[in-house]
């Protein structure tokens, strides 16, 4: 009974941390599912996300290394700090101009090129952005606080003591981090589905041609695209610079979120959010029941060996669109 | 060609009323790399009209119509709708000055719903911003609901009203054609170019596209310029022809002008080029 407990924290927690690769994985199906765009850099879009909250929040001077060393100047902080709520929003509005930016010099010039080529200027657009955020922000470990709860629930734990006389650990952020991605899913789908701007990106997203045909501008629809998957990367950036304080190794998160979009379809948005989940559970159970027998430390890899397995019975992934090529 | 030459319109034997100048073309030339895909053509389309250009296959004809609404920028010549200079634009510009399109291989959103196809047809006809369609619905609601109503009547007309629901990925060819036309027509165009509306369908779906097509515009007085093939189809329906062919205009005129064009029956009977 104790270990059956057990378990069923583990996948709580799992769960938990499902979530959380699925707010990363969302990005990566937004922009894929408009463009066809595999957009390497979403995990770098999170990290300048976070790095620009905390600037912003903290009040510190973009550029300040470089003005510091042009100039021979000594400059950090405008001295003063900005409250969450404002901070949090004019990081959205950066990623907006980022959106629009990524867009003008990008992009619009890659029109018709093969996918590969517009992956490749993903990547060359990661490294670029994370030169840029550590050049803007500067390169050290910041902290986080946008005044999420934090720490284990006293709550969770009590409530479930008396439900089972065994208290769950469960971490006040997972529960924020939950609540926050069921919101942005149901934002995000009936975006998708009931509004015209909704119905225009579904367009684009399909064919490009009858896009055009009917008066869409493939421009406006990447714009807010990208400003949508900037908004979403200010999600995850927030929810995992939290968790884990702001730091280059942020953006390796993306390499999470590869094998959760091959488990539930590059093209589902519905699908990002099983695939995190399944993965997130997946990893700890295999870890408890399996991890012992083979020398432990299975977290690392069994998310991807998982996607490989799957790439092989089913390369769609659960949610994914069967592509039939007719002959 | 006295009658037709007539700047403000005519009556045509049928009945229906010709307007002037839709839109005119004149002198376009457009180049792939060293091709010339089309060389130094003009001709007009007159308000309320069905004009066909024909011709053999490679002749150009699909270039032209791209040139019209916009997905290839010609490099010489100019482009003229209701009297006014278009300058060059991007193709949803085109669609925004209310000429709408099909493709010769269907270009549908396969995803989605006949209806919700059709629906993209007014995209640019909706007003309601975000936040009254986040917020505030009932102003994005009474709108939507004028739209559907439009589409229900579009949908009546071409006589899909039980594929309504249905993805278009499933549908057999000759309906997704009829679903291309019926998202052409829910933009409202003032010009209608159609690419081989009858391409690869069997008698009986020709004689069905044939009659739509002159119900569209008998009932809307829509104008419309189409491509086609078959030639006793673009006889029947066609008030003016155009033919092409090699990328140079080798005739243009009433179906029984040009059918008894030497240029044309030339081309099409295949005489050996000079």
């Amino acid at each position: 009974m104790e270990q059956l407990l057990y378990v069923a924290e583990l996948v709580m927690n799992g769960l938990m941390t499902g979530v959380m690769y699925a707010l990363v994985a969302l990005g990566f199906v937004l922009i894929f599912k408009a463009s066809g765009v595999f957009n390497y850099s979403q995990g770098v879009l999170a990290l300048f996300a976070a790095l620009t909250l905390v600037g912003i929040q903290n009040g510190q001077i973009p550029f300040a290394h470089l003005i510091n060393a042009m100039f021979g100047t000594n400059l950090h902080s405008f001295g003063w700090t900005v409250p969450s709520v404002l901070a949090i929003l004019l990081t959205a509005g950066v990623m907006v101009l980022l959106a629009l930016a990524i867009e003008k010099l990008v992009l619009r010039h890659l029109v018709g090129q093969e996918p590969i080529i517009l992956f490749m200027a993903t990547i060359g657009l990661a490294y670029f952005l994370e030169g840029f955020g550590d050049v803007m922000w500067g390169a050290d470990v910041k902290t986080l606080d946008v005044g999420l709860p934090q720490g284990i629930s006293d709550t969770a734990e009590a409530w479930t003591a008396q439900l089972t006389g065994y208290g769950f650990f469960i971490d006040r952020l997972d529960i924020w981090a939950a609540i926050v991605a069921t919101a942005l899913v149901a934002a995000l789908v009936a975006f998708s589905q009931f509004t015209k701007q909704g119905r225009a990106m579904r367009a684009v997203a399909d064919d490009h041609q009858a896009a055009l045909s009917v008066g869409i501008s493939l421009q406006f629809i990447w714009i807010m695209v990208w400003s949508i998957a900037g908004f979403v990367a200010l999600v995850a950036g927030i929810m995992w610079g939290t968790k884990s304080g702001v730091q280059f190794s942020l953006s390796l998160i993306a390499l999470k979120a590869l094998p959760v979009l091959m488990l539930g379809g590059f093209t589902s948005i519905p699908g990002a959010i099983v695939g995190g989940l399944i993965i997130g559970v997946g990893e700890k159970l295999f870890e408890f029941f399996v991890g012992p027998m083979i020398g432990g430390a299975t977290e690392t890899w069994f998310a991807y060996v998982l996607a490989l397995i799957f790439l092989v019975f089913r390369p769609q992934g659960l949610f994914g669109e069967r592509i039939i090529e007719r002959v | 060609m006295t009658i037709m030459e007539n700047p403000a319109g005519y009556i045509t034997a049928d009945g229906r009323k010709i307007g002037g100048t839709l839109m005119d073309l004149r002198n376009i030339t457009l180049r792939f790399g060293g091709v010339t895909a089309i060389k130094d053509i003009s001709f007009d389309i007159r308000e309320g009209e069905i004009r066909a250009i024909i011709g053999p296959n490679g002749a150009g004809k699909s270039s032209m119509l791209n040139v019209i609404s916009g997905f290839y920028v010609p490099q010489e010549g100019e482009v003229w709708f209701r009297g006014q200079r278009r300058g060059q634009m991007r193709p949803y510009q085109v669609a925004r000055l209310g000429i709408a399109r099909t493709f010769q291989n269907i270009a549908l959103f396969d995803g989605m719903s006949v209806l919700d196809n059709i629906m993209t047809g007014r995209l640019t006809m909706m007003k309601s911003n975000l936040l009254q369609q986040a917020v505030w619905r009932g102003a994005a609601e009474r709108e939507e609901t004028a739209h559907r109503e439009k589409v229900e009547k579009i949908i009546d007309f071409l006589e899909i009203q039980n594929i309504r629901k249905t993805p278009v990925g499933r549908l057999p060819y000759g309906l997704k054609k009829r679903v291309e036309l019926a998202r052409a027509l829910a933009a409202e165009p003032n010009l209608l170019l159609l690419d081989e509306p009858m391409a690869g369908m069997n008698v009986e779906e020709k004689e069905d596209m044939s009659r739509f097509i002159l119900d569209v515009n008998d009932e809307f007085g829509t104008t419309i310029a189409l491509i086609e093939h078959d030639m006793g189809v673009v006889m029947d329906l066609s008030d003016r022809v155009v033919v092409m062919d090699y990328g140079r205009k080798i005739g243009d005129g009433t179906p029984d002008e040009v059918r008894n064009n030497q240029a044309v029956i030339d081309a099409y009977l295949g005489v050996a080029h000079d």
